[in-house]
């Protein structure tokens, strides 16, 4: 089963958190949030791990992760870029921001360049429409965003 | 405790932390220490002001000069000029775009007169991460009131005689649900606060909970009280960390203060809330679906009845309200229900919080009273249109609202009176859009959204929107036919009519609301194979006119694919094989001679 080897570290970690959780499938969302937050994402062994310590099924497990967009199963890149596609940044031009993020990467959304530096994902409003459109990388947030500004963006990352 | 002479109001919220708003209170800090007036002044992280377009807002108190548009530099002279020398920062102060007069408080500014702050009384003044100064403006008063005062039926009996109807997007009597919940007999209840603001565009409850944590709080203890509840639960969006974060350190705090637990008040009364993370799905805005999220579960709806208030997280009585109604309710308690209803319309009370958004000139958070025109709010508050174009469309309730046209603007807004005009308020995103925006687009953009977030349970909303969805893409890619658009029609009312929760019932709206109002538009992309507005790429071309062109040469640099040739002061030519109609050209041509055909 296990293709990846989980660094054992976190593996403990994450029974640990699992157990203060009360290994209880209840509370199921809030252990995949931690395991998503030291592994990054959620391959499938981690999913087997957290379905064992939470006493539900692989299957469920999977069923809650594939529901839900905050959860990934693919790595993200390590700039993660993110275009707010909420309606306020939609109607100031996101769709052309991001179009021009994904000619320049020649990923599409949702995937990782092969190099493993950038993964473009929309995000569902990021609350700062008065900064339309809004492109975060990172934790760094752009505001006002041109389908120009794009290329100058990525050159800082690069 | 300290008393400080001056303090320095900066707005914390998401949209001016995003534009160097934590450097601009790190710069204000240094400053004053270099002037040694740490005694004297005082840099408060507040909650959002509202004024979000104008961001970061800085506002000086006592004498409530309100700065705009500060950047972390402006520091030094915000303190050797306004507070040193007492002398207003003239550049730092709004203008009124009709006088070009500057304005320097925000009473005096036309996005703020008309509005009257309610659910938002305390955003934008208190620092949210000090309970001391919530209490400091009435804060847990109500609760104190409630405990000592009122019987829970009483309590109840007031929110039902002030109106107050559910601000999250349905618009139930909050009174009724409080008593339904109440008279349900059960070992344990619980109360759930629903801050999973899914509606894309719409930000009032992030920023409730950012700038006013403790009156959620206040809020649901009361509603504990009335319902017989001690336990309370908020859902709140994994992507909002500042509002959880603020969110730990209130409930931490209302903890040591005695204002959550055991025995409040020493009433005998106990209470207590805990956070359930959402992990990004819109469905689990409608109750039934946010209790199976919470669950551990995906967050599927279920059929009402039953509903939550008689059975709810774990089977037990639940008692669901959003953000911004809580926010309403410790008020409500302290000034009585006769001055609450003595705001807004015959059967919409109180106020409403709007995000105003899109293509206007003042893009915040704006809090109006019920049966504010649209007129008012998109072209007093809101300023009027960006770049002077003209006003299309005003969207409101999101994805499960309609779009509305000029001949709504006089309309005052309600509950009622949108769902008539086949609208929503929905949650109170509200999208301003101009001449250039395609309604044929704007509806394929909300449903390419709800083909995302249909939870795919039931089959009208998970195969039926994803073909309206086809529909419309055909549409924009000119190859819609007239039967299409009878398709269009009957299938979204086909799925109105049988889906099983909110999402799918609402989902078709974006589509026939605007089918209905800008039919013409949708003839034009069939009959004629024209986007009137030159949005739908499929439907047109960048040409530049060689009368116009007088080879500046601006147009081929800014070109991000070199479609564009020519000489200097030659005209230029776009090669339509290889442009990708991005519109930056046309956007940076200073001299019109690009056209859209």
């Amino acid at each position: 089963m296990a293709d990846i080897k989980l660094p054992a570290g976190k593996v403990e970690e994450l029974k640990e958190v699992c157990k203060k959780l009360g290994n209880e499938g209840g509370e199921l969302i809030n252990a995949l949030h931690a395991a998503q937050e030291l592994f990054g994402y959620l391959p499938a062994e981690v999913q087997e791990l957290v379905a064992n310590e939470m006493n539900v099924s692989v299957a469920h497990v999977y069923g809650v992760v594939t529901f839900y967009s905050f959860f990934s199963m693919i790595p993200k890149g390590e700039h993660p870029i993110s275009i707010c596609m909420g309606t306020a940044c939609y109607v100031r031009g996101a769709e052309k921001v991001l179009d021009e993020f994904k000619r320049h990467l020649d990923v599409k959304v949702g995937e990782t360049t092969p190099d493993g530096k950038f993964s473009i994902s929309c995000l569902r409003c990021v609350g700062a429409c008065g900064l339309a459109p809004v492109v975060t990388v990172g934790d760094k947030v752009y505001g006002r965003v041109a389908a120009e500004d794009v290329k100058g963006i990525l050159e800082e990352y690069k | 405790m300290a008393k400080y002479k001056n303090h320095i109001l900066v707005c914390g919220g998401t949209g001016c932390r995003a534009s160097q708003g934590e450097e601009i209170v790190q710069n204000l800090g240094k400053v004053i220490e270099e002037n040694s007036l740490e005694n004297e002044v005082q840099v408060v992280r507040t909650g959002c002001f509202g004024f979000c377009e104008k961001g970061p807002v800085v506002k000086m108190v006592p004498d409530n000069t309100f700065y705009v548009q500060v950047t972390p530099e402006d520091a030094t002279e915000i303190v050797s000029e306004h507070l040193v020398k007492g002398r207003k920062v003239e550049r730092l102060l709004y203008t009124d775009p009709e006088t070009q007069e500057r304005v320097s408080e925000s009473k005096d500014m036309g996005f703020y007169k008309k509005q009257i702050r309610i659910a938002l009384r305390n955003c934008g003044f208190i620092n949210p991460e000090n309970i001391d100064e919530y209490i400091a403006r009435d804060g847990y008063a109500a609760l104190g009131k409630v405990l000592t005062e009122l019987t829970p039926e009483e309590a109840i009996k007031v929110i039902i005689d002030s109106g107050l109807r559910g601000r999250g997007g349905g618009g139930f009597p909050t009174g009724l649900k409080w008593d339904i919940t109440r008279k349900v007999e059960a070992e344990q209840k619980y109360v759930v606060c629903n801050a999973d603001e899914g509606d894309p565009g719409a930000f009032m409850d992030r920023s409730i909970l950012e700038g006013d944590p403790h009156a959620v709080l206040e809020a649901m203890a009361i509603n504990g009280y009335c319902t017989g509840a001690t336990k309370g639960l908020i859902y709140i969006r994994a992507e909002y960390p500042l509002a959880i974060s603020r969110l730990k350190i209130a409930i931490n705090q209302a903890r040591e203060y005695g204002l959550l637990g055991e025995d409040i008040f020493g009433t005998g009364f106990s209470f207590d809330v805990e956070l359930r993370y959402g992990a990004g799905a819109f469905v689990c805005g409608e109750e039934t679906s946010l209790i199976h999220s919470m669950e551990g579960l995906r967050g599927e709806p279920t059929v009402k009845p039953p509903f939550p208030s008689e059975s709810g997280y774990k089977g037990m009585p639940t008692n669901v309200n959003n953000v911004e109604t809580y926010a309403n309710i410790p008020v409500i308690i302290l000034e009585g229900a006769e001055w609450f209803s003595s705001i807004g319309t015959e059967k919409s009370k109180g106020t409403k919080v709007f995000a105003l958004a899109g293509k206007v000139n003042n893009v915040g958070l704006i809090e109006v009273p019920m049966g504010t025109t649209l007129r008012e709010v998109i072209f007093d508050i809101g300023g009027g249109i960006k770049d002077g174009k003209k006003f299309k469309a005003v969207q409101t309730g999101g994805p499960s609202g309609g779009c509305l046209t000029e001949k709504h603007l006089d309309i005052p807004i309600d509950y009622d009176n949108l769902l008539a005009c086949g609208s929503m308020m929905g949650s109170g995103g509200m999208i301003v859009m101009d001449e250039d925006d395609c309604m044929v687009s704007v509806a394929k953009f909300y449903l390419d959204f709800t083909v995302e977030e249909s939870c795919g349970k039931c089959a009208p909303c998970r195969i039926g929107n994803k073909r309206l969805y086809e529909m419309l893409d055909k549409l924009t890619e000119g190859k819609g036919t007239e039967e299409d658009l009878t398709l269009l029609r009957n299938l979204s009312n086909v799925i109105k009519d049988t889906s099983l929760c909110g999402l799918g019932q609402t989902s078709p709206n974006p589509v026939l609301s605007t089918m209905e109002n800008f039919a013409d538009e949708y003839e034009a992309h069939v009959r004629d194979g024209k986007c009137p507005a030159g949005q739908c790429k499929s439907l047109m071309q960048y040409v530049i006119e060689a009368e116009k062109c007088i080879g500046c040469t601006l147009c081929s640099r800014v070109c991000p694919v070199d479609a564009i040739t020519g000489d200097k002061k030659e005209p230029h030519l776009i090669s339509q094989e290889t442009c990708i109609k991005c519109g930056a050209c046309y956007e940076k041509c200073k001299f019109g001679a690009i056209s859209i055909q």
